[in-house]
């Protein structure tokens, strides 16, 4: 079975989870740069004295594919090296993938991780 | 002539073009926002050109008329086909003529800042044309022309606080009431796109002013008479006017600094821009009747009374997008008037004997009659544009029409206008189709929905 694990977390830990993934042997991931909010909110902005409410925070998206098995262990090493312990760490979740195709091969599902 | 004066003209004249382009379109272009960045760089760039035209065919004839200066016919204006293409101009009077072609040209393209993001371009041609021959050339014939008002009430404005800045601030104020908000204003505003063109706008304008402010001395006949006496002239108040723009431009940055670090915690590099502006603006009428403590004072004030200005657009309900009655009329009136104050006699336009019969300003000895002359400069100049702008502003909207439509404006203007956009974020997101006139077109940002709160000003 295929897991899909994403994480959004601040910007500056990425160096961290990557260099956690790729000690735990994850042999690639997508990264992507995001906006959004949660609890965190946003932050104001003054400019000619009026003020601009910013709702949407900078984050960074990290997506990995995996197999059944290892799918805990990478959710477990991303929380643990992008917890900052401050409001606005982010999250991480698992979804199942139906199927998947390595497009150079046409290998499918686990064979294509 | 003087072959070091006239080097110097040329010069001075190609550093007030620079102001408008591309100073004040940078200037402006990185306040606007990323969907209509390229609309209000071309609105200065078009004032440039229909302007420019405008001004060789009728405008030095109907604003100065005679061969390289003004008329004095002491009327409220000049005939506009006595020198229509600069007939009767001599070609070494050409630079004079070029020199007052770029005041005309940079105070219609302020205006644009009070209307960014709405209007069509078309109209703003048809506006450009009808500002300038009715409200700019009467206005400056009569402050420097020679013409009917200065005849009767002797004003002093060195290089154009009532005929740039303060004609310029009114109308804006006045084209924005009649072409009314934006859509979402004051709800949505959108942040500057780019402060970092608006930063390099200011720089640019600092430089430039120097051609418009030190450029702007005119001999007396005293000083044409003898080659010394034009020398001890030229280098005694261009200094003079260089080191007052240079001081005032100075202390108004750090008082609007000051301002918003005290109102709002941070001193922001927007408000360090604005504040270079409202300082040359207000140095800009006062720069030859001062001295340098003058003109500190002049600038610190400027500098701190526009910071607080430009919020009150948000408590009239007044959609000045970038704030030009914030800026550029509060600016005006506080340097035309307060040469009422700090006017001395002992300034360049003290000893060329331009002063009214009365003396200084208050703080040099002199009575009122100096600030009641300035304060007529300032209310002639409002009445006229006010009155003038209001009703082409109307005619227009009455005809042809102002506004896009709203679909357009949240799209973004400038592929409405023109058909382009400013920056290209992504490389997937269209496609080059060969032979083919239309392509796909992306609006929108990525990032961020800021939001302005309802009335957030000071």
């Amino acid at each position: 079975m295929t897991r899909l694990v994403t994480a959004i977390i601040k910007p500056f830990k990425l160096d961290d989870v990557k260099a956690a993934l790729e000690g735990l042997g994850v042999q690639g991931m997508t990264v992507s740069e995001v906006s959004g909010f949660g609890r965190q909110k946003g932050h104001t902005e003054v400019y000619r004295g009026a003020e601009y409410r910013v709702d949407m925070v900078p984050k960074v998206r990290v997506e990995v594919l995996t197999d059944d098995h290892q799918a805990l262990d990478i959710v477990e090493s991303i929380v643990k090296a992008a917890r900052t312990g401050k409001i606005g760490d982010g999250k991480v979740w698992v979804t199942s993938v139906d199927h998947m195709v390595r497009v150079r091969t046409g290998e499918r599902d686990t064979d294509a991780l | 002539m003087d072959n070091g004066y006239y080097a110097w003209m040329i010069v001075a004249t190609a550093f007030v073009l620079m102001m408008t382009t591309p100073a004040l379109a940078l200037f402006y272009g990185g306040m606007t926002r990323t969907k209509s960045v390229l609309n209000i760089m071309m609105m200065s760039f078009v004032a440039m050109g229909v302007v420019g035209i405008v001004f060789v065919l009728w405008g030095w004839s109907e604003g100065w008329g005679a061969d390289g200066a003004g008329n004095a016919n002491g009327q409220l204006i000049a005939n506009p086909f006595h020198e229509f293409g600069l007939l009767h101009v001599s070609s070494s009077n050409f630079i004079y003529v070029l020199f007052q072609l770029t005041f005309a040209v940079i105070t219609v393209a302020l205006i644009s800042g009070s209307i960014a993001d709405r209007v069509k371009i078309g109209s703003w041609v048809v506006f450009c044309v009808l500002w300038v021959t009715l409200v700019y050339l009467p206005i400056a014939h009569n402050i420097w022309g020679g013409g009917w008002f200065a005849a009767h009430f002797p004003n002093l404005d060195y290089a154009g606080g009532t005929v740039v800045h303060i004609n310029a601030g009114v109308a804006g104020g006045v084209l924005a009431l009649v072409i009314g908000r934006r859509k979402g204003w004051p709800r949505d505003v959108g942040r500057p796109h780019n402060l970092t063109l608006t930063m390099i706008g200011a720089g640019l304008l600092w430089m430039g002013w120097y051609g418009f402010n030190v450029g702007s001395i005119v001999f007396t006949s005293g000083s044409l008479s003898s080659s010394a006496k034009f020398t001890a002239q030229f280098q005694g108040e261009t200094g003079v006017t260089f080191l007052n723009t240079t001081i005032a431009t100075m202390a108004a940055m750090l008082a609007w600094m000051l301002v918003e670090r005290i109102r709002n915690g941070k001193a922001t590099s927007l408000g360090a821009a604005s504040g270079v502006v409202a300082g040359l603006v207000a140095i800009t009428p006062s720069c030859g009747s001062v001295n340098t403590l003058g003109a500190l004072c002049i600038g610190a004030v400027a500098g701190a009374v526009c910071a607080v200005a430009v919020g009150l657009k948000y408590k009239v309900g007044l959609d000045d997008s970038l704030d030009v009655v914030g800026v550029h009329l509060t600016g005006g009136i506080i340097g035309a008037l307060l040469i009422g104050f700090f006017g001395t006699l002992l300034s360049p336009q003290g000893l060329d004997g331009l002063f009214p019969s009365g003396g200084g300003g208050l703080f040099y000895g002199g009575n009122a009659t100096l600030l009641w002359h300035q304060f007529l400069g300032v209310v002639f100049t409002i009445v006229w544009c006010g009155v003038l702008t209001a009703l082409i502003g109307l005619a227009i909207k009455h005809t042809m029409g102002w506004r896009i439509t709203p679909e357009a404006e949240v799209e973004g203007i400038d592929y409405d206008q023109h058909g382009e956009s400013a920056y290209d974020w992504g490389t997937s997101s269209g496609s080059h189709v060969v032979g083919a006139s239309s392509g796909s077109h992306v609006a929108g940002t990525s990032s961020g929905s800021p939001v302005v709160k309802e009335g957030a000003a000071p």
